[in-house]
């Protein structure tokens, strides 16, 4: 979903430079409360391994091939502030390094994978959460659903700027249609390797997991209970 | 799992992801670039000004080994994330955590 140069005209890519640049000015206060010596090293390494992942396409059919986002991958694992730092930092060394996204669109890119992305993941992995077993079992299937949902919301976003400032002629409906529909099938590759992966961090380092804390600590209330 | 056999383990996935298996990735376009072909505004895409860097399209420059070419973008990218945004959120962590010492602490005592 790596938006090049050139399709958003400059109105729009400064406008979405401006929310790009307000999340990661807040973020940075609020990641604050998310990171401390043992997790800060944590971000890190989930940066670089969204990085990685977003190295491997993988065939959605028709000729199509679709990446992980991470968003909601990065959100559950570090918290959500910390997940729009490390998305942001793995997009500017794409769009730096690799030419993977444009310059000017790199405003429009923190936007859809950083902000959209990261937001919608972790509010539906938080509203599931609340409403599955409070155990640390829902907290994989509930990150693959916030995963599953964020990359066709971004997709819905990058239409919506699109329809404003596409520097094309083209049928707002007819993108729409698509961008969601393709992203949707790509949105079940991101849910199985989200799903994976926290299932790995849970299963070994539960304690790593952001999404998982208040879980965390029901249970050892739960324990402390059955020992007195 | 102790915090560096975890942390060395998950590196090591991300490098391997990232050096080794990037080369069996997909080259079919993307969903967006996809789209853009069906729909017709492919053609408004320019190319990045960073087009001519060394490490362009996750290939390095003046290696013809394809997959080692791939690879080592792929290493070299990794590690420029985790310095950057490992450092990044060192900067701004919150310093002293006590409440996470007397856990560990409690911890130590239980084992």
């Amino acid at each position: 979903m790596h938006v090049p140069d050139g399709f958003l005209d400059a109105p729009t890519s400064v406008a979405t430079g401006v929310v790009a640049v307000a999340a990661v000015g807040v973020a940075l206060r609020k990641a604050r409360t998310e990171l401390d010596d043992r997790t800060a090293p944590m971000a890190g390494l989930v940066a670089a391994f969204v990085f990685a992942a977003q190295m491997i396409n993988f065939p959605v059919g028709a000729g199509t091939s679709g990446h992980l986002l991470g968003g909601a991958l990065a959100a559950v694992l570090v918290g959500p502030w910390t997940a729009v730092l490390c998305i942001s930092v793995v997009l500017i060394v794409q769009a730096l390094f690799m030419a993977d996204g444009g310059i000017t669109a790199l405003g429009t890119n923190i936007t859809l994978m950083a902000v959209v992305g990261v937001a919608v993941g972790w509010l539906v992995f938080v509203a599931l959460r609340a409403v599955l077993p409070k155990r640390l079992g829902s907290v994989p299937p509930a990150a693959a659903i916030g995963a599953l949902l964020s990359v066709p919301a971004a997709a819905a976003v990058f239409t919506l700027l699109f329809a404003i400032g596409g520097q094309a002629p083209v049928e707002t409906g007819k993108v729409l249609t698509a961008m969601v529909g393709w992203h949707v099938v790509i949105g079940v590759g991101e849910a199985v390797v989200t799903a994976l992966v926290v299932g790995a961090v849970v299963a070994a380092r539960p304690d790593l997991v952001y999404g998982a804390r208040p879980l965390l600590a029901a249970r050892t209330l739960e324990i402390r209970k059955a020992v007195a | 799992m102790r915090s560096r056999t975890f942390f060395v383990a998950g590196l090591l996935l991300a490098l391997l992801v990232a050096g080794v298996a990037s080369y069996y990735a997909s080259s079919h376009p993307d969903g967006l670039e996809y789209v853009a072909g069906k729909t017709g505004f492919l053609d408004s895409a320019e190319d990045s000004p960073t087009a001519d860097s060394p490490l362009a399209d996750y290939q390095t420059e003046g290696v013809d080994n394809e997959r080692v070419s791939g690879g080592l973008a792929g290493v070299v990218g990794v590690l420029l994330v985790l310095g950057l945004a490992g450092g990044l959120a060192w900067g701004v962590r919150r310093r002293g955590s006590a409440e996470h010492d007397q856990d560990e602490q409690k911890d130590e005592a239980i084992h």
